[in-house]
């Protein structure tokens, strides 16, 4: 499943172009860690439009202070068995601690896995089938309560519940060897669950899945391993009291205005090696109206955006036109493509050669300003981002303003040499996409493939139309704006859920086109193999198939213009959210 | 006058019957007749990692597949006596008046609108008096020196006001007041009233000034507009003619016959803006109904709109009892019988 991001627009071809020219930054001194728990080395000073992309900004250690965060909308829940959006998953880490998580370091070295409540990163046995870990001793919750491993166990149960929790993605659901007469902790609540996970002491937890799995630390760093005290368990309204098990604990929950979290008490530094919990305060504000909120970034009034999408527009001509403000901006790629899902279920798009016609058709610089120019996302030549671990640039197809010669001749090979009609959807309440939609239209006409547009709400855009078989095939649906976001940056955290065709349902679905034997194989033989490089170089040759078998065509790899807060300390951009770290920050005083 | 007001209430009530009705009817019988089933409505509640049969237990325990009738019926019973809700890992009793309950925060509407009700009735009030003052001020003004530099100048700023909507005035006014001198309170900075009256004036002096800035400038004009014409009367030349002041003939015989269009507006604005101001809201990120109304709109989150569509609809309609009563107290021609 994909790790939702808050739609916020970047964009604006001549001032990307204006901008990325005013490229730099510092002094390239990543603030390095060994994995194994190690808080990060602020590098000195760097600064400069982009120096938080591999650098610790304004390094400091001083502790106190409030910092003041800011959103347009509220996400899904701050219960970490029920959210799904990537600033959630970074910020849920100041109040609960899952098992492994993300260095806090800039750039890459952020995607790198270090152990948080458990010991050490898992150890693996029966084939990569069975992982334990080990908690760290001296855990408590925020009344002083220990937290063992019954409680992690429990975590990651309660929340497979989907009728109740309905946000969180289903990894554990589709991977635990669950006994077959499970419902949910609720509804079955006498069932042995042993067979999925164990634990057989208070600091041990081991989990038993029902295929093998080699990455299965990246599991651990889901917020679902957070721990959960059964006693405290209030189902859906476990949300308006979280048991905090980090250094930080809820004061005020105002579901959809404000949270305001202080320090715990009962959370002790030498249990914890990767968060300095600098703070003393964290306000977070929701529902800010988005200019406002990036003029009171820029003011000083906020110090981040927890979105971490980039600012709007109008704050881009401000940063373009203000020396002191372009300082304080980075423009990280994120793991996050934009593409166009190319359905092949009706004639003649189930020919791969008409398929190929439409990407060649294709204006690829339209599509690129259609997603808002140069700022908001490099081109892109695949389905996978370059940040996922196996990428590499493929070249099958032209960048250009589309290739009519090459177009005319996959149409002729598929039968179709006057072109065909079909119809092309997108969400209407995301101007981008209709712009993507037009733009292809535009493009495609000039071969004769005549596209008619379809726009619906961004709520039942995969529920009820572009997600749905049933519907896609009765209306004749060809093509279909889509998006992804990695739920971490490696092939399997991007790739999974929109190349597997056995993850389609009914209803709901994400991946709308790629149904192929030959990657669904590939995908099982990248579950199983256990080495790093040799599983990327697998899912990078999924990559190659699909675009091989033209089943999507890629706009843009996502980018986004992030701005610095004023007096913000240790602020960098992570590889492992594609925004700023929130465990690290702090304020000046 | 007693059996007046009994007469009108239960006419506000019947209408708050109809609104309703209009509005449930707007949310499920016109999808239906579009096509939607109740498997289709169920999936916004459902998050993307459901199953079909989790599609239709969602569906069962919302009562969907129940005729629209009933699921009618059961909503006013709530209004009236409250429900119950299944939220999967509980039930959670909705007291009345139950508007509805969401299955997206899952949360009762009601106590969410009486939370974010205190900010827009803030928001209305501190606004509502300052455009009323000013734009009335202004309009008998400007009356009064037809043609003059000010009446021009007044007229060409109330087009202005008119003509820029809040979302506009408001950002600027942000950039300017609070971000380049300081010397207002920044966006979303709202305090409550009772916690510090003097921090609550200052938090919303802007957005009072931005909503005021827009109704004064229409109260403006239709002041002058009412003062020219009440001033050309006979009975102010014979006012005049009798030896009256002129502050007596202009604030007693003009303004007041005058005012009867302005009262009969000014219920309806403020009775619109009690029920959510949500330009000047968004703009300022005042976490008021108006804010809480695009929220929902934006999650698609129907018993949210419907309930805040009902709120809206009662203070429009109890605006509208004030202004007829009024009435009787602003012309006494008037005669509540």
């Amino acid at each position: 499943m994909k790790k939702k991001a808050l739609v916020v627009s970047a964009a604006g071809a001549v001032l990307a172009l204006g901008l990325s020219a005013c490229g730099g930054g510092g002094t390239s001194t990543p603030a390095a860690t060994e994995g194994g728990g190690s808080t990060s080395a602020p590098s000195a000073g760097a600064a400069g439009f982009n120096a938080g992309l591999e650098n610790v900004t304004n390094p400091s250690d001083a502790k106190g202070g409030t910092l003041k965060m800011a959103v347009t909308e509220d996400w899904d829940s701050i219960d970490p068995g029920d959210t799904y959006y990537g600033m959630s998953w970074n910020l849920l880490r100041i109040y609960g601690r899952p098992l492994v998580t993300y260095n806090p370091a800039p750039g890459a070295k952020g995607r790198e896995l270090v152990p948080d409540l458990a010991e050490s990163l898992g150890v693996s046995s029966d084939e990569g089938k069975t992982w334990t870990y080990k908690l760290r001793a001296g855990l408590k919750y925020e009344d002083g309560s220990p937290i063992t491993s019954k409680d992690v166990k429990y975590a990651v149960l309660r929340q497979l519940d989907k009728e109740t929790f309905v946000n969180g993605p289903t990894y554990f659901n589709d991977w635990l060897d669950l006994p077959k007469d499970f419902k949910s902790v609720y509804k079955t609540p006498d069932v042995n669950t042993d067979s999925a996970i164990e634990t057989p002491d208070d600091q041990t937890i081991v989990f038993h899945l029902n295929k093998p799995y080699s990455g299965f630390d990246n599991f651990a760093a889901l917020p679902a391993t957070v721990p959960v005290p059964q006693a405290k368990d209030t189902g859906i309204k476990y949300r308006d009291h979280v048991m905090a098990s980090g250094p930080y604990m809820f004061e005020t929950v105002e579901q959809g205005s404000r949270y305001v979290l202080v320090r715990n008490p009962n959370w002790d530094p030498a249990t914890d090696p990767i968060r300095k919990a600098l703070p003393d305060k964290y306000e977070i504000s929701l529902g800010v109206e988005a200019n406002d909120l990036d003029n009171r970034i820029i003011a000083g009034d906020l110090h981040v955006d927890i979105a971490g999408t980039g600012v709007q527009p109008a704050a881009l001509g401000s940063i373009q036109a203000d020396p002191a403000l372009r300082e304080r901006a980075d423009n990280p790629v994120s793991a996050r493509t934009w593409y166009i899902s190319i359905l092949n279920d009706n004639p003649p798009l189930d020919n791969v050669e008409c398929r190929k016609a439409v990407i060649y058709a294709a204006d690829r610089v339209g599509l690129q300003n259609a997603y808002g120019g140069q700022l908001a996302g490099d081109i892109a030549t695949s389905l996978m981002p370059s940040g996922i671990g196996g990428w590499k640039k493929l070249d099958l197809y032209p960048t250009g303003s589309g290739d009519e010669a090459k177009a005319k001749e996959a149409l002729t090979a598929c039968g179709q040499p006057n072109g065909f009609e079909t119809t092309m959807t997108f969400r209407s309440d995301r101007p981008k996409e209709q712009a993507a939609a037009e733009s292809m239209q535009q493009a495609l006409a000039k071969v004769g493939i005549k596209l008619t547009l379809k726009g619906f709400p961004t709520s039942e855009y995969f529920t009820a139309y572009a997600g749905k078989p049933a519907y896609t095939k009765a209306n004749g649906i060809g093509l279909a704006t889509n998006g992804w976001g990695a739920d971490w940056n490696d092939g399997f955290g991007f790739l999974s859920q929109i190349v597997d065709s056995r993850t389609i349902r009914e209803a709901g679905n994400y991946n709308l086109s790629v149904k192929d034997p030959a990657i669904d194989a590939l995908v099982d033989k990248a579950f199983g193999t256990s080495e790093t490089a040799a599983r990327d170089a697998v899912w990078g040759e999924i990559d190659q198939k699909v675009m091989e078998g033209a089943y999507v065509l890629p706009a843009v790899y996502a980018k986004g213009l992030l701005l610095r807060g004023k007096g913000v300390t240790n602020q960098f951009v992570t590889g492992a959210f594609d925004m700023y770290d929130y465990l690290a920050l702090g304020v000046q005083q | 006058m007693v059996t007046y007001i009994i007469r009108r209430l239960i006419g506000a009530l019947a209408m708050l019957f109809v609104v309703s009705a209009v509005t449930f009817s707007i949310f499920f019988v016109v999808p239906r007749l579009a096509g939607v089933t109740p498997d289709d409505m169920a999936n916004r509640y459902v998050g993307r990692a459901a199953t079909a049969a989790n599609v239709q237990a969602t569906a069962q325990k919302l009562g969907l597949y129940d005729p629209v009738v009933v699921q009618y019926g059961r909503w006013v019973k709530g209004v009236f006596v409250g429900s119950e809700y299944d939220y999967g890992a509980g039930v959670e009793h909705c007291p009345a008046p139950c508007l509805g309950y969401s299955f997206v925060t899952k949360q009762p509407v009601w106590p969410d609108l009486v939370d974010r009700l205190p900010v827009t009735l803030s928001l209305a009030a501190g606004a509502s008096v300052i455009w009323l003052v000013i734009g009335v001020s202004v309009g008998v003004l400007s009356a009064l020196k037809r043609r003059s530099i000010f009446d021009r100048g007044a007229m060409i700023i109330a087009l202005a006001g008119v003509s820029l909507p809040p979302f506009f005035t408001g950002l600027v006014a942000l950039s300017l007041l609070s971000y380049g001198l300081g010397i207002t309170a920044p966006g979303g900075a709202y305090v409550p009233l009772s916690e510090n009256p003097a921090q609550w004036a200052y938090s919303l002096i802007l957005p009072w000034l931005t909503l005021a800035f827009l109704n004064a400038a229409a109260y403006a004009r239709l002041t002058r507009a009412g003062m020219l014409d009440t001033m050309g009367e006979d009975y102010i030349r014979t006012a005049r003619a009798k030896g009256l002041k002129e502050s007596k003939v202009i604030g007693k015989h003009g303004l007041r016959a005058a005012l009867t269009p302005i009262v009969t507006i000014f219920g309806l604005d403020v009775g619109i803006l009690v029920g959510g101001a949500i330009l000047t809201e968004n703009a300022f990120s005042l976490q008021g109904l108006g804010k809480y109304a695009t929220t929902a709109i934006a999650a698609n989150d129907l018993p949210k709109i419907m309930g805040f569509t009902m709120l809206a609809a009662f203070f429009i309609v109890v605006a509208n009892l004030i202004v007829d009563l009024l009435y009787a107290v602003v012309d006494p021609r008037v005669r509540l019988s």
